[in-house]
């Protein structure tokens, strides 16, 4: 007999069409499906979705905070990444 | 009365709704997991508005100016039309959802002819609800599995759940003679269409939840004639407590 | 780079909460911050579900069919706030069901209120308009809460809540507008419930002694003083549009400091009932500690399938 405790499972939701599914907590549960209908009655009572997606807590790997300098900062200087680095004539719109 | 027969069947359909949403009711804040806590009352909550629903249609037939809760709360005991399935009690969680599995297993093929009813209301009624019923039946499946072929403790309570409650499944079936005129008119569809896909959903699941579907046949019947058990008097009780000791107030 | 010492990190930590940067799980944290937090999460997360019970107890009661499903709404909503809480504790490192251990055997404390009983229907809306909206007052506090997982649970949570103390006033007014027999029912209710709705926010902030820990670290933005006197600011032309009276003969507007003065509250009343002496907690203690032991098998049936439905899955 088991005694285990039921895994932890995270739970991202699509609210609308066209939108991303986001993280919005967390719940207890057995197994996936389980884990589909305890995520639609703890998390979508009031309309908040039409697509659940469920992870088992122990599947999602976190990138460390402690490297968070090392990791993120270098794209801070890319600045020629984004539009607003390059100057554009007046003339032209849409672009 | 306008149509005694279609009174009487929407009466029926209303309280099987309201009294197994009081049951569910019961459950809240006593469920073995708060995440089936929160499932429970979601089911509840379903069935009440269904029962909302049917009853004031039921009180519209009547024509006497009653609404849902004039007939949900001011009938005598041998006024209410559900079935004894529905009434008997809580018990353990695999009681509670077996009985909502056989249940369940009934009401889906039922709203799904009732969805064709020539009868608007019923039909507009059925098709809202189906929906909620497809998921209740899911999710009750789900658990008869689960607990069938979970532990030797919960497959033993389980199975004795299915063993006691089997007695009430015939009067799901039940049809009255007012009943049979319904269907000739095409407002209600024959028990028999429904009994077969509620048979074979019941065969599948429980096959494979591993339990035996009882052999010993003695049925159980008399709800649908206002005839109920012991449990519906204590429901009432409950139920009717403020409609009886505070009477004719608004809430 | 050689390791930062425990000051350095302290130092970082407080500036990142001055600056009011939010903290989230897997940033360091000074221990008592976790500790603080898990122990304020958990208790609140114990206040939601125990809080079911009260009300609880009056869905199969409710008067009519409207007030059974907002009411069974409503205290379903209370389950998941417990849920969500126990989801932000456990972001913390420590375990839900540990910490519904620790509220059974007595260790955690949970809101002193849900040790009052609910004996009739008016207590129904007197809990939603005066418990739900202390609640509310707290909460809607926490929702800028420096911890990420509390604060955005709050914001859920607030949104949910709006509608619990909407219902209960709405309830009270039906009832105010009733019967002679309805608006005692109600005013019988309030009699019983203000005080210990005043408790709810806790000491007073001299014998409150953690309270300036958690202001420096943003856990809590305003003394507990300070929202029991917006909740009675608030509530006082509330009570009066329902007509009921405040038990509270000292209570009147004090034009100096624009806010209502109020009687002392008995706190040798509040640290009896929330050391186990009201007139619930052994009910209340005793209906989870059955919920969680008689859904022992359940919990265990629905893990034993998924291990073998695994193991099919490998073979
Ligand atoms: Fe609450
Ligand atoms: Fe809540
Ligand atoms: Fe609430």
């Amino acid at each position: 007999m088991s005694n285990k405790e039921w895994p932890l499972w995270e739970v991202f939701i699509r609210s609308k069409q066209g939108l991303n599914h986001k993280h919005v907590g967390s719940l207890r549960a057995p197994d996936a499906t389980l884990a589909l209908d305890n995520a639609r009655d703890v998390y979508t009572r009031r309309s908040e979705g039409i697509s659940i997606w469920v992870v088992e807590s122990n599947y999602i790997h976190a990138s460390d905070p402690s490297d968070a300098d090392s990791f993120f900062e270098p794209s801070d200087t890319k600045v020629y990444r984004h539009p607003t680095f390059y100057d554009v004539p007046d003339g032209i719109k849409h672009m | 009365m306008k149509n005694e027969a279609l009174y009487n069947y929407v009466l029926h359909l209303g309280d099987d709704s309201l009294i197994l949403g009081q049951r569910l009711g019961e459950w809240c804040g006593h469920g073995p997991i708060l995440e089936e806590d929160i499932a429970m009352t979601n089911i509840s909550l379903d069935l009440i508005g269904q029962a909302m629903s049917l009853l004031d249609y039921a009180g519209e037939i009547d024509g006497q100016g009653k609404d849902h809760d004039a007939l949900a709360f001011l009938r005598f005991e041998h006024e209410y039309r559900n079935v004894l399935l529905l009434e008997q009690p809580n018990g353990d969680f695999a009681n509670t959802m077996m009985r909502q599995f056989l249940f369940d297993a009934f009401r889906k093929p039922l709203y799904e002819q009732l969805v064709a009813s020539k009868d608007v209301q019923i039909s507009a009624i059925a098709e809202k609800s189906l929906k909620e019923t497809k998921y209740h039946l899911k999710h009750s499946s789900e658990w008869i599995i689960r607990l069938g072929d979970g532990t030797e403790e919960s497959h033993n309570r389980v199975q004795n759940a299915l063993d006691h409650l089997w007695r009430y499944t015939d009067e799901l079936f039940s049809e009255s003679d007012l009943d049979q005129s319904l269907v000739d008119a095409g407002i209600v569809p024959s028990m028999s269409e429904i009994k077969i896909q509620w048979a074979e959903t019941v065969r599948s699941v429980l096959e494979e939840a591993t339990l035996m579907i009882p052999t010993n046949n003695w049925q159980f019947e008399g709800g649908r004639r206002g005839v109920h058990s012991e449990h519906l008097g204590f429901l009432l009780a409950d139920l009717q407590y403020m409609q009886r000791a505070y009477p004719n107030m608004t809430w | 780079m050689k390791p930062m010492d425990l000051q350095e990190l302290e130092k970082r930590f407080q500036e990142k909460i001055d600056k009011e940067i939010k903290i989230e799980p897997n940033d360091w944290m000074p221990d008592e911050y976790r500790k603080t937090l898990i122990r304020q999460i958990s208790q609140h997360a114990h206040s939601e579900i125990v809080g079911m019970l009260p009300e609880g107890n009056w869905i199969t009661r409710a008067p009519n069919l409207r007030r059974k499903a907002v009411l069974l709404a409503k205290v379903q909503d209370e389950a998941g706030h417990g849920l969500y809480l126990y989801s932000s504790v456990e972001t913390l490192g420590a375990d839900r069901e540990e910490t519904i251990d620790d509220l059974h055997s007595g260790k955690a404390k949970y809101s002193s209120i849900f040790n009052y009983p609910a004996v009739t229907w008016a207590d129904i809306g007197t809990i939603g308009w005066l418990v739900d909206g202390a609640a509310i007052m707290n909460q809607v506090a926490l929702c800028r809460c420096s911890y990420g997982p509390y604060a955005r649970g709050m914001v859920k949570i607030c949104k949910e809540e709006s509608f619990h103390q909407r219902q209960g006033f709405e309830s009270l007014v039906t009832l105010c507008n009733g019967t002679p027999t309805q608006k005692a029912m109600a005013q019988d209710a309030m009699n019983r419930f203000w005080w210990p709705a005043l408790m709810m926010f806790g000491p007073s902030d001299d014998e409150s002694p953690n309270s300036a820990q958690s202001m420096k670290w943003k856990i809590k933005r305003f003394s507990n003083d300070e929202l029991r006197q917006s909740f009675v600011d608030a509530t006082v032309p509330q009570a009066e549009i329902l007509g009921l009276t405040i038990p509270d003969p000292n209570l009147k507007w004090n034009e100096e400091t624009g806010h209502y003065d109020f009687s002392p509250i008995n706190w040798d009343e509040f640290w009896q009932v929330v050391n186990g002496n009201g007139p619930c907690n052994k009910e209340r203690i005793e209906a989870r500690t059955k919920a969680k032991e008689e859904g022992m098998w359940v919990r265990e049936a629905a893990m034993a399938y998924a291990e073998k439905r695994a193991l099919k899955k490998t073979a």
